[in-house]
């Protein structure tokens, strides 16, 4: 592999971690869906390139798909889904948005000691690829970890679940089943967590989670 | 014929779901259990050929179900082979009790479809030649054996051993599994490859120390016995004979399979493990039995007194064989199979008995029986042999099993360790107490139940069982009586067994004067069955013509214990507990920590006197109810995570992957 290649790949990786960190900060939904929508588009193109790189072309199948329904078709549908229920206007409560970044450079710095420990035969791109990909997987839980609305919560899971993909396509020979079976587990995890959204909000006229555990009857 | 084998096992399986259609039929559980009796005789038949086989073939079948790389091994050697008749034997008598008994059970859809598949699943267990096969063979022999324990769900008492069972035989397959795992780390799945490898000392050790508890806690070693006496009588009869005739001897086959035929060379300090465990089970379990009042509870705990006896048997064989004797090992060895064989033969026959009582009586409680000789007169004597082979008493199988064993004992004096000459000995002490103590315990049941007078309505009305279930009692009876009179083919039937576990025979018994048995030499030590028979007999016949010949040959019916209480209650007879007191005065105390409290009404008072008796069982205390509390405190302390809100369990996973992700990059 040229060396071009080999930054190009490593600018793409990068971007994705970096649109990772655009989205730990975004205290409003739509921005939030927006910065998604450009994670999901990161993800298709350095999937593309890995396909470009590894000459694989079923990987440009998974690159398409990523464009279709991670970039276009869910942030869409999750737009609509925040106009129906009437929640465009709420600024979630970060817990500190400094904190947060903080947290999120020392997760980038222990995937990157994880991987460098972990795969010294490998060769560099797939290590650098694993790194960044372990890093969105990190990136992801955080952000579900400090939101409180399910709607951000769903996008934090979907953006770990880009990392997933980008960790699958570094890797080479990874058959095509199992992206395409990883796309549709995601596609269908989204229309029962859409569905579950709007039952959550019949019942209790929140999607914030907090409504769930009051109605368990918890302490908090 | 190993095809032919399992060909009938896959029978078995299949007769399960037919067991859900038919127990809907008037005659279904009929024709199930005649199904079961066809099935398991001809297995016994199979198995039977196959161990007298002269060439003794070792036969060997792969099926492609199981793991997908490794396929379920099986093999029929001399060894399962034995095992699978006493499997079969036992299966076979308890179909042919259950077709007469069976048509008692209130809800046959509870029992009907797991039976046949609980038979099939000692019957793989036995065959199984790879690790994984025993494995899952060995978990479903537990599991349709729990469903058929709380088949009577309506007692709490039942739901409670059902509890306690599957928790035990989840303790003893975890148990198991983990030996397996530690031999087959090495050379894989197979037993082929297991018995080829050459595990390092240490290894072999642990495995024998977790196969011990694995197969102990099935078959019923002290401490891991509690879940034995609550779970065998809860089952149905027939299937309670299965348990403690038939299940208990899976778990020998357990031990023996893995220690005497997987392991390489044994050590000597494992017979010092095995025998200081066999030993005290051989006693406390009979102690226990003496202590009990329900029939098939007395039953129970002497099954334990029986499965120490057979340890103590494969102790003895261990020791010899580490210390280079093995033709002492395979006298040790045969004297435990065939106690093996005859407790199988006996126990089923005493559980059968019970059963008949039970479904005669309604009442499994001692103090509520008595005088059955005269209302069911074919089954007490079916009982009463039973009873005598299990005291080991003279020309009964029991006496020929356990009197190998003791002279197995004997030889110890041979033994170059001076730990185990020191121990053999105390064992030896140790079983000759079980043994009096096991004739006092069938005294005991068989004298309360069948002998004095009925001491209630129910026991007065009884009647005597069916013909099916007479005909497995007496079956099992004629075997007792066979085994007892001829041991010499037995002996020599497990001969191949012996050379392939021990390495070497018992000398040849048949062809010998007068079916005579000499297990060492004629000038130390010979039994001779037939005669005594012969001689008992004869002595019997005579004195009982001379006493009918000289005396009066009416029969006369006179008031029993007529001793100046003309008209007395039946209550003031000699009870069970009242039997049993003298040995509770001796040893309960200390082993039951029993108490007797005398409660006096001053003489003003119109209250009646009490005697209450105390006894606490120190095992229980000691080791389960301590480790019961510890895991309640701390599911108490860990249920709080059950309550936890939906971001606290993300965080949680969050923090758990971050902490190990640490543990990687540190």
């Amino acid at each position: 592999m040229s060396s071009l290649q080999f930054d190009i790949a490593h600018l793409l990786a990068g971007s994705l971690v970096l649109a990772s960190f655009m989205m730990l900060y975004q205290d409003r939904l739509y921005a939030l869906l927006n910065v998604y929508a450009m994670h999901a588009g990161v993800l298709a193109l350095s999937v593309a390139w890995q396909a470009y790189v590894q000459q694989a072309p079923h990987l440009y199948l998974t690159a398409a798909i990523a464009l279709v329904f991670k970039a276009i078709i869910i942030p869409v549908a999750l737009h609509r889904i925040i106009k129906q229920l009437g929640i465009h206007r709420e600024i979630e409560n970060v817990i500190g948005i400094g904190l947060t970044m903080m947290a999120g450079i020392g997760l980038v710095a222990l995937s990157m000691v994880v991987m460098l420990r972990v795969t010294p035969g490998a060769d560099a791109l797939a290590r650098e690829d694993l790194a960044f990909a372990l890093s969105v997987v990190l990136l992801g839980l955080l952000i579900m970890v400090t939101r409180r609305n399910a709607v951000s919560q769903v996008v934090g899971f979907m953006s770990l679940e880009n990392g997933l993909v980008l960790a699958a396509t570094g890797a080479k020979g990874m058959p095509l089943v199992v992206e395409i079976s990883v796309a549709f587990s995601v596609l269908i995890a989204f229309i029962v967590i859409g569905i579950f959204l709007f039952r959550i909000r019949e019942r209790f006229d929140s999607v914030d989670v907090q409504a769930l555990d009051r109605f368990r009857g918890e302490r908090r | 014929m190993i095809s032919v084998a399992l060909w009938l096992v896959a029978c078995l399986l299949a007769l399960a779901p037919v067991g859900i259609v038919l127990s809907a039929r008037p005659r279904g559980s009929f024709v199930l259990y005649g199904a079961c009796l066809v099935l398991t005789a001809t297995l016994c038949m199979t198995a039977l050929l196959h161990l007298l086989d002269p060439a003794h073939p070792v036969l060997r079948a792969t099926l492609p179900v199981g793991l997908p790389w490794l396929g379920a091994h099986f093999r029929l050697d001399a060894l399962s082979a034995f095992f699978l008749v006493v499997v079969n034997l036992g299966g076979a008598a308890a179909s042919l009790f259950a077709l007469g008994y069976g048509s008692h059970e209130e809800s046959p859809g509870r029992v009907l479809p797991f039976y046949p598949a609980y038979l099939a699943g000692m019957n793989v267990v036995v065959l199984a030649n790879d690790a994984f096969s025993f494995l899952v063979a060995w978990e479903f022999m537990s599991l349709t054996s729990w469903a058929l324990v709380v088949s009577h769900h309506r007692e709490a008492e039942n739901i409670r051993a059902g509890y306690v069972y599957l928790l035990m035989a989840s303790f003893g397959t975890l148990a198991l599994l983990l030996a397996f795992g530690a031999l087959a780390s090495g050379p894989g799945y197979d037993f082929d490859a297991i018995r080829a490898a050459h595990p390092s000392a240490a290894l072999s050790s642990l495995v024998v120390v977790l196969v011990l508890l694995g197969t102990g806690s099935k078959a019923g070693l002290v401490p891991l016995h509690a879940w034995l006496p609550l779970a065998h009588p809860a089952a149905p009869s027939h299937v309670s004979g299965l348990m403690s005739g038939v299940m208990t001897k899976v778990a020998v086959y357990g031990f023996v399979r893995i220690v005497f035929d997987l392991l390489p060379e044994p050590q000597w300090w494992w017979s010092m493990v095995v025998l200081l465990v066999g030993g005290p089970t051989a006693t406390l379990g009979v102690l226990y039995a003496l202590m009990q009042r329900d029939i098939k509870r007395v039953l129970a705990f002497s099954t334990i007194e029986n499965i120490g006896i057979v340890f103590t048997g494969l102790g003895l064989a261990l020791a010899f064989k580490a210390q280079g004797l093995d033709w002492v090992a395979a006298l040790a060895f045969t004297a435990a199979l065939l106690h093996v064989f005859n407790h199988a033969l006996f126990k089923s026959l005493l559980f059968f008995g019970a059963g008949a009582v039970l479904e005669a009586t309604g009442v499994r409680d001692m103090e509520k029986l008595g005088g059955l000789i005269h209302r069911m007169p074919k089954t007490a004597f079916a009982m009463l042999v039973g009873c005598v082979a299990i005291s080991a008493l003279p020309p009964f199988n029991g006496f020929v099993s356990e009197w190998l064993m003791f002279q197995a004992i004997l030889l110890s004096p041979q033994l170059p360790s001076w730990g185990l000459k020191l121990i053999v000995p105390a064992v030896g002490g140790l079983l000759a107490l079980a043994a009096a103590f096991a004739a006092a315990c069938f005294v005991k049941l068989y004298g309360i139940s069948f002998l004095g007078r009925p001491r209630s309505d129910v026991a007065a009305s009884a009647h005597e069982t069916d013909r099916f279930s007479l005909a497995a009692m007496f079956a099992l009876a004629a075997l007792c009586l066979l085994a007892g009179i001829l041991p010499g083919l037995f002996i020599d039937a497990l001969a191949p067994v012996s050379k392939a576990m021990v390495g070497n025979v018992m000398p040849h018994q048949t062809g010998l004067e007068w079916l005579t048995i000499v297990p060492i030499a004629e000038s130390r030590s010979s039994y001779n069955g037939l005669l005594v028979f012969l001689f008992a007999a004869l002595c019997g016949t005579t004195a009982a013509t001379a006493i009918h010949r000289l005396a009066s040959d009416r029969l006369r019916r006179a008031p029993a214990w007529d001793c100046g209480y003309p008209d007395a209650n039946p209550a003031i007879q000699y009870s069970a507990s009242s039997f049993s007191q003298p040995i509770r005065r001796v040893f309960g105390s200390v082993i039951f920590a029993a108490r007797e409290i005398g409660e006096m009404p001053p003489p003003s008072s119109p209250r009646p006197a009490r005697l209450t008796v105390e006894m606490r069982d120190l095992i229980w205390d000691g080791l389960y109810a301590p480790i019961a509390n510890a895991i309640g405190f701390a599911t108490e302390r860990i249920n709080i995570l059950q309550f936890l809100t939906i971001r606290r369990y993300l965080t949680l996973v969050f923090v758990a992957l971050i902490v190990l992700l640490l543990v990687v990059a540190l």
